[in-house]
C-alpha cells in the first residue's frame, strides 16, 4: 500500500522499519504541532484583543510551552477523595489515544502515511467518537456537579453534530467515489472546498463542535461551569487533557486540509511542506472563530445542529447524488458557479425560515 | 491485513505513551521533586468555596434523552448512508432513487420529531 519505502528491497524488516519511522514521525508531529499550536494561539489571540500575549520566556514567549511543562510536571498530583479513582486516572488516557489513531490514517506526502485504509471515513467518524468518550468520563470521574454539567454537553453535542458532519463526508465519497483517504486527496484535482462550498461550510461548523473550539466550548465554558469537564484536573492529569484538547485541533486541521483544501497537493513545494502550510492556514481560520465569535448556548447549539445544519447536509448530499449521477461530465465551469449560487441560495432561505419559524411555527 | 497489523501496534505504542505520561509524576514523586502532602481540604470537591452537598449523581435534564433518540434513528441511516454513496457513480439512476427513498421516510420522522418538539430544548 505505501509505496514510498519500495526502493528497500521487500524483506519482513521492512514492516518494522516503516511502522517504526511511521509511530515516530506521527508522535513527534502532533507533540510539536501542538506546542506551536499553543504558542500560535496565545500570540494571536493577544493580538486580536490587543494585548501582547507571553513574551517574556525566550525570544517572542517560544519558550512558554516548555516552561509551562516543567511547571505542571513539578505540581503535586491531587485525586479528590470523592472521585472515582480508575476512571479519573484512565480518562485523560481514553481521551488522548484516538487523536493519535486518527493522525495514522492521514497522508502527509505521496505515500507518506502509515496506514491506507479502504474505509478511512468511516474509520475516522468511528474512532473521533471515543475521544468524545473519554472527555465524558474524565467528567464523570471528577465527581463534581460543574464537571458533570460538561460531561453531559459533551455527549449532547457529539451526537448532534456527528450526524451532519458524516453526511457532509458523505458527499466526499460520493464525489470521490472512495473511503480511503489517499483516494480523497488524489481525486481533488479541484479542491473540494470549491466544487463542495455547502459541504465545507457543514463540516467546518460540525468540526468545531466536535473538537470543543470557541464558539462551541460549551464543555469547558469557564464562565459558567468553572472549567467544565475538568474541574478536578490537575497536575499531569490535567495536561494530558490540554494536550487531547489541542492534538483534536491539530487533527481537525489535518482533516479539514485533507478532505476539503486537497491535502498534501500543490505545485513547487515539497507535499508535506504544502500539507503543514494548509493545516497552518486552516487552524488560523479557527482562531479567527474564535476571536469573532461568542460562545453559543446548550440550546442554540443544539438548534444549529438539528434545525440549521442537518438540513443543509441532506441538501448538499442530494444535490453531489443528483450531479454526479445524471451530469457526470459537466464542465466545471458551469457546476462550480450554480453550485455557489445554489449554496448562498439554500443557506439564505433556510436561515430566513429559521428566523420567521421562531415567532409563528413550532421551531 | 497489514494494515490493521499496523493500526494495532500503533495503538500499542500510544497506550504505552499515554501510560508513561500518567506515570511520571508518580516517578517525580519518588524522586522527591513533585511535592506530596495530601489533606482533607485539598482533596475535597471543587465548589467555589461551598461545603458540597451530597454526591454529584444527580438526576438529569430529559431534554438530552430526547435527542439522543432522535439520534439513534439518524445515526442508522448515517450507516446505510456510506455505502450508498461509495456505489452511486457505476449503480445509476435506479440505486440514486433507492437512496432518496430511503431518507424520505427517515425525513418523515425527522419533521414529525420537529413538529411534535423534541427538537425543542425547554
Amino acid at each position: 500500500m505505501n509505496n514510498w519505502l519500495i526502493s528497500l528491497d521487500n524483506s519482513v524488516g521492512n514492516f518494522w522499519l516503516q511502522f517504526l519511522i511511521m509511530a515516530v514521525f506521527i508522535i513527534a508531529f502532533v507533540m510539536s504541532s501542538v506546542i506551536m499550536f499553543i504558542w500560535t494561539e496565545r500570540r494571536v489571540i493577544a493580538r486580536f484583543q490587543a494585548r501582547l500575549g507571553p513574551n517574556r520566556a525566550g525570544p517572542f514567549g517560544l519558550f512558554q510551552a516548555i516552561a509551562d511543562t516543567v511547571k505542571i510536571l513539578t505540581k503535586e498530583d491531587i485525586i479528590p477523595s470523592l472521585a472515582d479513582r480508575v476512571l479519573f486516572w484512565t480518562a485523560p488516557a481514553i481521551a488522548f489515544i484516538p487523536t493519535l489513531m486518527i493522525m495514522a490514517t492521514i497522508p502527509f506526502m505521496n505515500g507518506f502515511q502509515m496506514v491506507d485504509l479502504n474505509v478511512g471515513v468511516l474509520f475516522i467518524s468511528a474512532v473521533s467518537a471515543i475521544s468524545a468518550i473519554g472527555i465524558f468520563l474524565s467528567g464523570v470521574a471528577g465527581n463534581n456537579k460543574y464537571s458533570l454539567i460538561g460531561a453531559m454537553r459533551e455527549i449532547a453535542q457529539l451526537i448532534s453534530f456527528e450526524i451532519p458532519m458524516v453526511l457532509s463526508l458523505a458527499s466526499l465519497v460520493i464525489a470521490c467515489g472512495s473511503m480511503s483517504l489517499t483516494q480523497i486527496v488524489a481525486a481533488q484535482n479541484v479542491p473540494n472546498i470549491i466544487l463542495q462550498p455547502l459541504g465545507f461550510v457543514v463540516f467546518m461548523v460540525a468540526i468545531l463542535a466536535e473538537i470543543n473550539r470557541t464558539p462551541f466550548d460549551l464543555v469547558e465554558a469557564d464562565s459558567e461551569l468553572t472549567c467544565g469537564f475538568n474541574t478536578e484536573y490537575s497536575g499531569m492529569k490535567f495536561a494530558l487533557l490540554y494536550l487531547t484538547e489541542y492534538s483534536e485541533a491539530v487533527v481537525g486541521a489535518a482533516l479539514i486540509t485533507t478532505f476539503f483544501l486537497g491535502g498534501w497537493r500543490g505545485p513547487f513545494l515539497p507535499g508535506i511542506m504544502w500539507f503543514v502550510v494548509k493545516m497552518i492556514a486552516s487552524f488560523m481560520f479557527i482562531l479567527w472563530l474564535r476571536s469573532t465569535l461568542p460562545r453559543l448556548r446548550i440550546d442554540q447549539s443544539m438548534h444549529l445542529a438539528w434545525k440549521g445544519l442537518l438540513p443543509l447536509a441532506l441538501v448538499n448530499l442530494f444535490v453531489i447524488a443528483l450531479k454526479n449521477v445524471f451530469f457526470p461530465d459537466l464542465s466545471l465551469w458551469i457546476s462550480v458557479p450554480v453550485y455557489i449560487l445554489v449554496s448562498v441560495l439554500v443557506i439564505l432561505l433556510w436561515a430566513g425560515f429559521l428566523r420567521k419559524g421562531r415567532k409563528s411555527l413550532v421551531v | 491485513m497489514q494494515d490493521y497489523g499496523y493500526l494495532a501496534l500503533f495503538l500499542l505504542v500510544s497506550i504505552a505513551f499515554a501510560v508513561f505520561m500518567l506515570a511520571l509524576p508518580l516517578l517525580l514523586r519518588k524522586l522527591g521533586i513533585s511535592p506530596y502532602k495530601p489533606s482533607k481540604v485539598k482533596s475535597s470537591t471543587v465548589e467555589c468555596g461551598l461545603e458540597t452537598t451530597g454526591r454529584s449523581w444527580v438526576q438529569f435534564n430529559p431534554r438530552y434523552y430526547f435527542f439522543a433518540l432522535v439520534a439513534v434513528a439518524l445515526d442508522v441511516m448515517l450507516i446505510f448512508i456510506l455505502p450508498w454513496a461509495l456505489g452511486i457513480q457505476e449503480a445509476g439512476w435506479q440505486f440514486f432513487l433507492g437512496g432518496a427513498i430511503f431518507v424520505a421516510i427517515l425525513l418523515i420522522a425527522y419533521i414529525y420529531a420537529w413538529r411534535k418538539g423534541a427538537l425543542q430544548w425547554k
